[in-house]
């Protein structure tokens, strides 16, 4: 469904792209993974036709954005980083011209607004002028724009950045509910949300792919990438004892006990049932948990652990 | 087409909505006003002195020409008066775009660059021409003091639309320049105050270069129109600096996306 063929992009003499070279099935979400500045926008901008690749092509459902970027620009709806909102509009005026630039026929126009707000939760807005919708709001009219003319491919940057937790999830459900139908290309520098969302993973750094894999088989081979932080209302031993008895924790990295809680940061198995069993057992022993995070450190762990794998390799 | 009339149809009303179209309405109406109101002052001033003398002499008044005395200077008035508003005009047409990320949602859609082009030249030329329309309640007002001749009034018309086609190509062009909105207006208007001015160097030059910088001058082209002669050459002028700044705006936006 897309095909992106050895695309390199150099701003000047900056290579922001380099010769990276992937594809993903029908109806599949592929969550392309990687630091701020990594070259995702890049790669997503050049598949969207908004700028020209410097080397290599995209093809999407068969037609190159080279040579037949209209064809291309007709199968695929797209939200950029920022959503690409007129806010002086309200939210029925916009998506009624985004349906119109994108070409669908004015009998239709009508059905396919309803049929998209419906998708986006979005009916309860409609007459709202955009510049006073939430952030939330703003990214989901964001997202009805790019699914308005049921495009077979949605290219979607960062959809998740700068919305509270709430917001996230519900994004999240979102996209999971747009698979299948639609074929997802899906940016984020978050690594647990491709574990949550994607069926494949890309990994980019400065502008190379270093892994292709699947959640699972990416998590397989991340053991210890993941830390847990959880604080317990508990004798700091015998919580620690239990802990690193639980399957999937591979170690405790630090201790720490005060006034009868005891947190511990804890070395998982890239896997969420460690949280899963760590809470039972806690409540089995009678302990409260108070606190369960996943240590936001974590993707710099997995590109340190990337980088020096593929160096391994190399050496 | 119909990507054409989408992309106008956002962008017209888009002027609506903001308080743009009203203040440069506004602003144009009260300018023009003054000038005109300053020119009929002084024409009744002029035609009583003369119906007093006449009055003095026991002979009839001497017919006066309203067209020569009012009408034409309105018209070089008002020509100059649009050099000012049409930066307000297409100031936002592509740097709004650029600076809010929407040219994205406009280059990623199945739109050519061209017909992008086309519906905001075609939004902001359609406001010009409301507001230079506006203006025929002055005309209509010597109706009642005099008899124009309505044939150069016509003329003068055609001008101003001719002129005003090329100024707001010139400001859609130097929009796609920029992502912000000051100098977006501010350029536009450097550069017609250039086409402006250049016709006063030429009185300084001589020769091929001095004929070049005439022809350059963007009033100068408009003296016969308000004279009320109509010259297809000036229509050619003002059509082709049109269509050369249209291009030009093309070629920036599709640059912008080899550049960047
Ligand atoms: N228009 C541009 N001109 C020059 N450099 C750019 C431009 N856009 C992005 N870059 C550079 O290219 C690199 C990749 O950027 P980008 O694709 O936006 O990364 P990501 O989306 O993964 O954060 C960055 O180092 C960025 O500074
Ligand atoms: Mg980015």
């Amino acid at each position: 469904m897309i095909e992106i063929r050895n695309l390199t992009k150099r701003y000047g003499s900056f290579l922001a792209v380099d010769d990276i070279t992937f594809e993903v099935e029908k109806g599949k979400i592929l969550g392309f993974l990687g630091p701020n500045g990594a070259g995702k926008t890049t790669t997503m901008r050049i598949v969207t036709g908004f700028m020209p690749p410097t080397k290599g092509t995209a093809i999407v459902s068969g037609f190159d954005v080279v040579e037949n970027p209209l064809d291309v620009k007709r199968r695929i709806g797209y939200m950029p980083e920022t959503p690409p909102l007129y806010v002086d509009m309200t939210v029925e005026e916009y998506l009624n011209f985004a349906a119109r630039l994108k070409q669908i026929p004015a009998k239709e126009v009508k059905g396919a607004m309803e049929l998209a707000c419906a998708k986006v939760d979005l009916n309860n807005v409609l007459g709202k002028v955009i510049k006073a919708l939430s952030k939330g709001y703003k990214q989901r009219v964001g997202l009805a724009q790019a699914i308005i003319h049921d495009p077979e491919v949605l290219i979607l940057d960062e959809p998740t950045i700068g919305l509270d937790p709430i917001q996230i999830r519900e994004v999240r459900e979102l996209i999971r509910s747009l698979a299948g139908e639609h074929t997802i290309i899906l940016s984020t520098h978050i690594l647990p949300e491709v574990d949550m969302i994607c069926d494949e993973v890309v990994i980019i750094q400065n502008g190379k792919i270093i892994a292709k894999d699947t959640p699972d088989g990416l998590s397989k081979s991340m053991k210890g990438a993941e830390r847990l932080t959880v604080v317990v209302e508990g004798p700091t031993e015998e919580v620690s004892s239990v802990a690193s008895a639980t399957e999937g924790v591979n170690s405790i990295l630090e201790s720490t006990a005060e006034n009868g809680h005891c947190s511990l940061v804890l070395e998982c198995d890239f896997k969420f049932h460690v949280r899963k069993s760590l809470s039972n057992v806690f409540s089995k022993k009678g302990w409260s948990l108070l606190e369960m995070k996943v240590k936001e450190s974590t993707l710099e762990d997995v590109f340190i652990h990337m980088m020096s794998s593929s160096e391994e390799e190399e050496a | 087409m119909k990507n054409v009339i989408t992309i106008f149809n956002r962008e017209f009303r888009s002027y609506f909505s903001s308080p743009i179209a009203y203040v440069v309405i506004g602003l144009f109406l009260v300018l023009t006003g003054v000038f005109f109101y300053l020119l009929m002052s002084s024409f009744l001033q002029y035609s009583a002195n003369l119906q007093w003398q006449a009055a003095r002499m026991r002979q009839p008044a001497p017919p006066v020409n309203v067209n020569h005395m009012i009408i034409r200077p309105l018209f070089s008035n008002i020509s100059v008066i649009t050099l000012f508003v049409v930066p307000m005009i297409t100031m936002r047409s592509f740097s709004d775009d650029k600076k809010t990320g929407t040219l994205e949602l406009l280059l990623t859609s199945p739109v050519t660059t061209a017909q992008i082009v086309a519906g905001k030249f075609l939004a902001a030329f359609s406001l010009y021409v409301i507001m230079a329309l506006l203006t025929w309640v002055y005309p209509l007002v010597i109706v009642f003091f005099g008899d124009p001749d309505v044939m150069p009034v016509a003329i003068s018309y055609i001008g101003i639309l001719g002129m005003g086609a090329a100024s707001v190509g010139i400001g859609v062009w130097i929009s796609s320049m920029t992502e912000n909105q000051i100098i977006s207006a501010m350029g536009t208007f450097v550069v017609l105050l250039f086409l402006w001015l250049v016709g006063w160097f030429a009185n300084f030059s001589s020769g091929a270069i001095g004929g070049f910088f005439q022809y350059l001058s963007i009033v100068e082209h408009f003296d016969d129109f308000a004279k009320g002669i109509f010259d297809t050459g000036h229509l050619m002028y003002y059509l082709s600096l049109c269509g050369i700044t249209l291009f030009l705006a093309h070629q920036s936006i599709e640059s912008l996306r080899w550049r960047s």
